[in-house]
Parts: C-alpha cells; structure tokens; sequence
C-alpha cells in the first residue's frame, strides 16, 4: 500500500496572533512553527500504525512550503514517514496548494491520501475535498476512526450529532480528526534516521489561486468580566436573563 | 443569475445551519439585485415551501432516494448541473459537517473560488470580500474570491435569521445522478441531544469536576437551559466524556449565543475553540484563572457549591 499524507506547517497552539505590513501578513518573528496537529497526531499516526501492521506500506510526505517547512517535515519523517516531498512554493490558497499536491499525487498512484481536517492557521477545512475532485476519488472528510481491509475502507464519519460509517474502496482521500489515532513522540531512533530519509524538492506547476487574502484583523478585546459575588448566584441568572438577553 | 443555497437535512428535516445559510443567502441575493433559490437533496418531511420565510424565491428538489445519504463526489457533480441550469454566480453552505465534504470539490468542479467559515456578508464595494474566521477564531481574514462564480460556506451561528412570512415555489428538479462510491453502512446518533454545533447555549465542564460522577452538575444545569454539554479536552481524554463534546482547538470550535465554563482554567488552547461565544459565563474558585480574562460575567467560588443554586434559580425563573 502507497499512502501520501500531507503535512501542514502551521505557528504553535500558544503562539500570539499578530499581524504586519498594514495587516496583510502573519507577523512571524519569534513564533514557533509545529506540524498542523491534525495532520500530526491523526493523519500521519494512523498512517504510521498501517505500515506497522503492514511493512510493505510506504508512506510519502508531501508539504507545500518554502525551505522553511524543513525542519517539520523532518519532524514528521522521525515519526515515521519513509520519504518527503516539498514543493517549493509559497501558499497562496486552498486550491493553489491542493493543485500542488494533485499534481504530484497524479505521478506515484497512491492508495490512499490522508490529510487533518484542518489547519489550525488558514481553518479551510478544504484541501482534502478539492484534492479529491482534482484526482476524481473519493472523499470522507472528518474521519473518526479509519480502517482497512484488503482494498476496503471502512471509515467513522462525523455527523451532527453523531457518526456514520462509511465503506469505500481505495484509492481515496480521508481527512482525519480525533479518534482516528493518538498523538506520538518521536524517538531518539526515528530522529536520527530522520535525518538521511530522502527529502526531495520539486518545482511547483504553475496555477492561478481563486481567492486572496485582503487583510486581517483580530476580534476587538472584551469589555472586562463582571464579578457576581458567589453567594449570589441568583443574580449571575437574573443578569444574564435581563441585561445579556440569552436566555 | 442567481444566487444558490444548498440546504443541508438530516433525517428528512432542514438543519438549522441551512436556516442561517438561507437567510444569509437571501441577503446577498438582495445586494447583488438578484434572487436566492434553495436546492435540497433527498426526501424530506419538512414544509419546504415554508422556506419562503427565509427569503428563498424557489426551492429545487431532487428527491430521489440515491442522493439520500452523502457522498461528496455525487453531491458536487449534481449541485455543478444545478449551477449551470440555473446560472447561479454565488453559493451558500453550512459551514458544517457535510458542507466541509461538498464545497471544497465543487469549488475544482466549477473554478470558483471558495471562502470557508465566513462570519459576515460580503463586502461587494470593491470586488468580493468575504470575512473569515482565522486561527482557529483568535483572528479574522478577509478574503476576495477573484472568479466569476463564488461560494461561501457559513460558520453556524454566525449569521442571525431572517423570518417573514412568504412562501416558496417548490419544483423537482430533473438530473443525472451519478452511481455513488461511498456506501453509508451504519448511522449512529445520540438520540434526543442537541448537537453541539447547533446549540445556542453550551453549558461545558472541566478537570475541575474531579470525575465523571459529578457531572449531573453539567447535565442539570444544560437541561435546565434548554443547552448542549461540552467538556475540555483532558475531561474528554479521560473518557469522562466522549470525544464529540471536546471543544477547543484541536476538537470542535463553537459559537453559542451562551458559553458557560464551569471548572476550566481557560488555556489558550481552549479559548481557541469558544472565544466567538457572544456570552461566556466563568466559574471558578480561582481568581487568576485565565478564563476569566476572557469572560463576560463570572463567579469566582466553588463549583459544587454555585452551579446547583445557579440551577435552581434558572428552573426558578423559567417556572419548572
Ligand atoms: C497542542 C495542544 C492542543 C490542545 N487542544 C485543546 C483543546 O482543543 N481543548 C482543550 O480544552 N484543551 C486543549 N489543550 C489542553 C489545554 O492546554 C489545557 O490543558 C486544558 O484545556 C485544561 O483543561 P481544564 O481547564 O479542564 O483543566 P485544568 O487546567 O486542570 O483546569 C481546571 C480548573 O478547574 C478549577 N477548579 C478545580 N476545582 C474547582 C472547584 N471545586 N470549583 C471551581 N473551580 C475549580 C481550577 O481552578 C482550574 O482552573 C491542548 C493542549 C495542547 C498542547
């Protein structure tokens, strides 16, 4: 089995948000830079845990991303990619960086493509979906738990309220979120195999982007909290019923 | 021209999130001097001419039972013919589990750009701006979508609704559908609860209800409320709680009219899953708690001792 899973570079969960050049770029100094977690803890474990039970699997790595991404992509390759591919180019939307991916993905036939369900950064919820349509495969999004069979998925879907669970045959793109798998560290082996695992750096196709970002802007701050003593929780309700109206 | 909606059902009814999306629907329609249609997939037993209450004009059908259950490929390829006999230049999602499949694919299909999560109408001033939940809501983007034909995917609860007191024209729509690929085996559903997504009052618990046994603080409380139930992430780790109540950043990202937090110290990455609540209420017995930077009202007290007088006072209130 050939499985590609896509690895996003994404600022640390506790990083501050801020922006530069008049609002238009991610003010990156300082920030520290983690593989997007979904894509981490979920999509790339669960693909590790396949090739475990399997050691004819393969499983490439693919990011989109300037030279910058390298030190996540040899982070994902210690936990147990067998090689990566960077195409060198700077994100500019969703279907940019999915025509990227398709591109490569059309070259090496895999049986399976996972992503996270999202970045943590750009939350576009999108990549896998377009990629999808790109290659004409199917798509689950939002997987839960992932299994396979011969050549059989049989994938936990989200749905409100609840899960489905869906049956398809490879070759398919899955996005992964919680419960697929658990988070791993890295271990003294895998980082120092890491390091001689083949990286190997491709020119992007050219493609126009869709969309563009204008600007950002963070949320205005909050007003401040107001204290209700604890021995008077019965206006905490009255409060929230007269003067917040949400109840 | 036109713009679409696709509204979004489950188990024969319209999800509350399509009401959003059709309601923001009809308002773009409205800007760009043009009329809003809804298209619905599947057999339903809701009024769908009722729709008309959200500013819809017509309502497409297509009620054959093979597009029943969800399969992103069948759904793009059928809602692409739909745009093309109709001429629509602008379509409206859900934001939501099955918008998420469905969107990104017709977006390659149809070469429209696509803004997910948005959180506002367009700006339609200078181009086509759309504003984007970002950073997992500690920011906002506003983006342009630079083709012809556009589609937006609504974040739930984001867009207020709209109600008069018209009526759609409701019409089968006559397409190709193709085989599915994806074969639905199993649904499973908790019965009877409000999921979470579409919740407008979430009442969550922490680490600081010490074990699962406390939690009918959390339930009676949220019944009390008419609310869904959510947890932290540990709370959901532990299994006190299943997986789908994980809010957060790296579980789901809500945006109640009512966020109540009861025994979460508020780690960043917590915030990162509630912040765009638009009323978070905080108790807990620590004053420096992060949370309540982030609160709107708060009680700084114990738990064990608040949350049962704060539902008494609630039942109290609503005459139960
Ligand atoms: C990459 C990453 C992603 C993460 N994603 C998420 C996520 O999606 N969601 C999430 O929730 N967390 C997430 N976390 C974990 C997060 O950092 C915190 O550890 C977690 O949110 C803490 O959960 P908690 O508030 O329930 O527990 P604690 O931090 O232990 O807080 C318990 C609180 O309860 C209060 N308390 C205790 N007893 C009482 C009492 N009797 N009365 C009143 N108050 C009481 C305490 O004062 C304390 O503030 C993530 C962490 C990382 C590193």
């Amino acid at each position: 089995m050939k499985i590609l899973v896509c690895i996003s570079k994404t600022p640390d969960t506790t990083a501050k948000i801020t922006f530069t050049d008049n609002n238009t770029k991610f003010a990156e100094a300082g920030v520290q830079f983690i593989i997007n977690p979904y894509d981490e803890w979920y999509a790339l474990v669960r693909a590790i845990q396949i090739k475990e039970a399997d050691a004819a699997t393969q499983i490439h790595l693919i990011n989109v991303g300037g030279a910058d991404s390298e030190p996540i992509i040899r982070k994902a390759l210690a936990l147990g990619g067998d090689e990566a591919i960077r195409v060198n180019a700077i994100s500019q939307d969703s279907f940019y960086i999915a025509s990227q991916i398709a591109e490569v993905a059309k070259q090496n036939n895999y049986d399976l493509i996972f992503t996270g369900k999202e970045t943590i950064d750009y939350n576009g919820s999108s990549i896998g979906g377009m990629l999808a349509e790109l290659l004409e495969l199917p798509y689950v999004s939002l997987a839960t738990k992932f299994d396979v069979n011969g050549t059989t998925a049989t994938i936990n879907r989200e749905i409100d309220g609840g899960e489905e669970v869906n049956e398809v045959q490879l070759p398919l793109v899955v996005s992964c979120q919680k419960g697929v798998a658990e988070q791993r560290i890295p271990n003294m082996k895998g980082i120092m195999g890491a390091r001689t695992k083949p990286l190997k750096v491709v020119e992007p196709v050219a493609v126009d982007a869709l969309t563009s970002v204008v600007s950002f802007e963070l949320p205005p701050p909050k007003a401040g909290v107001k204290l209700i003593p604890a021995d008077n929780p019965e206006e905490l309700v009255r409060l929230l019923h007269e003067e917040a109206k949400v109840f | 021209m036109s713009v679409l909606i696709f509204l979004d059902q489950s188990e024969g009814h319209i999800k509350k999130n399509s009401f959003e999306a059709a309601s923001y629907g009809a308002k773009v329609a409205e800007l760009l001097n043009t009329t809003a249609e809804g298209i619905v997939f599947g057999k339903v037993n809701d009024d769908l001419a009722a729709l008309g209450a959200y500013g819809l004009k017509k309502i497409h059908t297509i009620t054959n039972e093979a597009v029943n259950e969800l399969d992103s490929q069948v759904f793009a390829n059928v809602l692409a013919q739909a745009v093309g006999t109709f001429a629509a230049k602008v379509i409206v999602f859900a934001n939501n589990v099955d918008g998420k499949s469905i969107a990104p694919r017709l977006s390659v299909k149809l070469k429209a750009g696509l803004v997910s999560g948005a959180v506002a109408l367009p700006d339609v001033s200078n181009g086509f701006v759309v504003k984007k939940n970002v950073f997992s809501g500690k920011a906002f983007a506003n983006v342009a979508i630079n083709t012809e034909i556009k589609i937006i995917s609504l974040n739930p609860n984001s867009y207020k609704i709209n109600k008069t007191e018209d009526t759609a024209e409701v019409a089968e729509l006559n397409i190709q559908i193709p085989e599915a690929k994806v074969k639905v085996t199993a649904v499973n559903k908790v019965a009877g609860e409000i999921p979470l997504s579409e919740a407008e009052i979430v009442v969550s618990g922490g680490r600081g209800l010490k074990g699962p046994e406390n939690w009918n603080l959390i339930t009676d409380l949220a019944k009390a409320l008419g609310a869904a139930t959510a947890c932290s992430r540990p709370v959901a780790d532990a299994d006190w709680r299943p997986h789908h109540e994980h809010v957060g950043q790296t579980g789901l990202a809500i945006a109640p009219n009512l966020y109540f937090a009861i025994g979460i110290s508020g780690a960043i990455q917590h915030l990162a899953g509630v912040n765009r609540s638009k009323v978070i209420v905080v108790i807990n017995k620590d004053p420096e708690a992060p949370f309540f930077k982030a609160a709107d009202y708060g009680i700084v007290g114990d738990i064990f001792e608040v949350v049962p007088k704060i539902t008494e006072a609630v039942k109290k209130l609503k005459g139960v």
